[in-house]
């Protein structure tokens, strides 16, 4: 198979540097312009790219009706939408602490959903 | 909990700058430290921005706004700050008279011997952009889109158009996309990103939305709610270009068009501000103008990352804390720092050279025009280089900070002005 040379920009930090990876198909051969974290992001976007996602769930009982939770790692990108569905359904109530699991191992993909924040039951 | 007539340090806001200024003037000696906060709870915008990004440089993690913004929640009430909730500040005095209201204690006053504000910035409106048309409801900015979707729980539309690639739109798009909406194009009237690169990649791109650059709103198109909009390329010089124009349907225009430090309260203590930022002018350890008023995070000019802004509360906590102790430093010179070539604007404005005995000074500051292509960094002094560094690219949508440390100490000292400038190597 023939080598392929191309830009891809590294969304890992605020960086976002312009990576220019050589790969053999899906092996990266090398990588310029990142650092170590840019090169084990070409290697997995181009085998299974994977986003940081965060969301909300309803919330009973807190000073606000949503309680924004978010993945623990990044999440394999083509199951987002199938995610958020499944947080849509989602009904948690206070209090909640910050990093508190609200769905463990979800999707079976063994990456768990936490609270961004802590809430608080509010009375009255 | 019951007013003090006097304290040591106050701090108006408790986002991100305000809460490290609060920490760290509590951490370094002020006794009493309030924090005056006119939401109902603490945290300020980053409680809106349920996304990740946030801790990168501070905590070397990858953390969503609600969870970067409790740390230091938690951090401020542990160190003993004290904080006065659903409070609004009216005014401050030279003399570090603060006068309040709120629903608890109604109207008050207290006497600080330092102030830190900390009010963050202000999203700009239709009115400030100057969009022609009919005045429908659907025309919202980005960020109060942002506190609806994901505080309290409403959605804002269905189609969206979305004005001003900055960071809070893209992210918007995004979110919105998550919760079921269609984002219908985003528009960018500068021949670039106004935002970061990768919330273009992981907002837009990978939900196929397109950006076009060089294109604004001509017209927004609607009676009672916004029908469609009239989208335009424009030439280097924003003039509209015949010919070009789109109709794209749409019930909502979000507008993601810049953000200006709010400083009203700065301007009635007398605090300059400086046209260019917005912001005060600012010393090495965020003083304004004005001995023991201090400024911190976006209201001095607007940040791109928090990890910044929480960088800048924590010395202008610091300082303040200082001055609480020590009183004011007398005779000390400043010393002016001015933007040279392709430098729109530089902070600190003027320096302290004694500062820099102690500790390195970082000097931040944004390009005029982006340059792709390696560059350097410059500090000079009169026609001769202090100091440089190497970055790959400077773009205006990223800050561009150079330290300069306790080794150019005398040469600084003996300076009448520095200049930076951001030259191609």
């Amino acid at each position: 198979m023939a080598k392929l040379s191309e830009n891809v920009i590294c969304v890992t930090c605020p960086k976002g540097c312009t990576l220019i990876v050589t790969r053999d198909g899906e092996t990266v051969i090398d990588v310029e312009n990142g650092c170590k974290r840019g090169k084990d992001y070409a290697q997995q976007e181009l085998i299974d790219p994977r986003r940081m996602v965060a969301s909300s769930v309803r919330l009973k009982g807190g000073l606000h009706p949503l309680l924004p939770v978010y993945t623990s790692v990044p999440f394999p990108k083509p199951r987002i939408p199938e995610l958020l569905a499944l947080l849509r359904k989602i009904e948690i109530s206070t209090p909640v602490t910050l990093d508190q699991i609200v769905l463990e191992n979800v999707l079976d993909t063994g990456i768990n959903i936490h609270a961004s924040r802590e809430m608080k039951v509010v009375t009255g | 909990m019951t007013i003090k007539v006097r304290y040591d340090v106050v701090v108006i806001g408790s986002g991100p700058g305000g809460l490290a200024a609060a920490i760290a003037a509590k951490k370094n000696g002020a006794q009493d430290v309030l924090i005056i906060e006119r939401d109902i709870e603490p945290g300020g915008i980053l409680l809106q921005c349920i996304h990740n990004g946030f801790g990168v440089e501070v905590f070397k993690q990858d953390l969503p706004g609600p969870s970067y913004a409790q740390r230091f929640i938690n951090e401020a009430f542990q160190v003993g700050v004290e904080f006065l909730l659903d409070t609004m500040v009216l005014n401050i005095t030279r003399d570090h008279r603060i006068a309040a209201t709120s629903k608890r204690h109604g109207f008050f006053t207290i006497q600080a011997k330092a102030v830190v504000l900390a009010m963050g910035c202000r999203e700009r409106t239709r009115a400030q952009v100057r969009l022609p048309g009919t005045r429908p409801s659907g025309v919202f900015t980005a960020g109060t889109a942002q506190r609806w979707v994901n505080v309290e729980g409403y959605m804002p539309g269905k189609n969206f158009v979305i004005l001003g690639s900055g960071d809070i739109g893209m992210i918007m798009a995004r979110r919105l996309t998550f919760e079921g909406a269609k984002v219908e194009r985003v528009l960018e009237v500068m021949p670039y990103l106004s935002g970061l690169t990768r919330n273009y990649v992981q907002c837009l791109m990978d939900f196929d939305i397109e950006l076009q650059l060089k294109h604004t709103v001509k017209n927004i198109i609607g009676k009672n709610r916004v029908e469609a909009i009239e989208a335009v390329a424009v030439d280097d010089r924003w003039n509209y270009i015949p010919g070009t124009e789109e109709i794209i349907p749409c019930d909502t225009l979000l507008l993601s068009v810049g953000l200006i430090p709010e400083n009203e309260l700065s301007r009635q203590a007398g605090v300059l501000i400086d046209p260019v930022t917005a912001g005060p002018f600012v010393d090495d350890g965020f003083q304004t103008n004005i001995p023991g008023i201090y400024s911190a995070g976006n209201v001095v000019h607007v940040y791109d990352l928090v990890d910044w802004v929480t960088e800048a509360g924590l010395i202008a906590g610091r300082s303040a804390a200082r001055l609480v102790q020590k009183g004011p430093q007398l005779n000390s010179k400043t010393i002016p720092v001015k933007a040279g070539e392709n430098v729109r604007y530089v902070v600190p404005h003027n320096l302290n050279p004694d500062h820099l005995a102690e500790d390195d000074i970082r000097i931040q500051m944004r390009v005029r025009q982006p340059i792709e292509a390696p560059v350097w960094v410059e500090v000079r002094i009169g026609g001769n280089l202090l100091h440089r560094k190497a970055e790959p690219y400077a773009r205006p949508g990223e800050m561009v900070t150079i330290p300069l440390k306790p080794a150019h100490l005398d040469e600084v000292k003996a300076a009448s002005e520095l200049t930076v400038a951001i030259v191609k190597r």
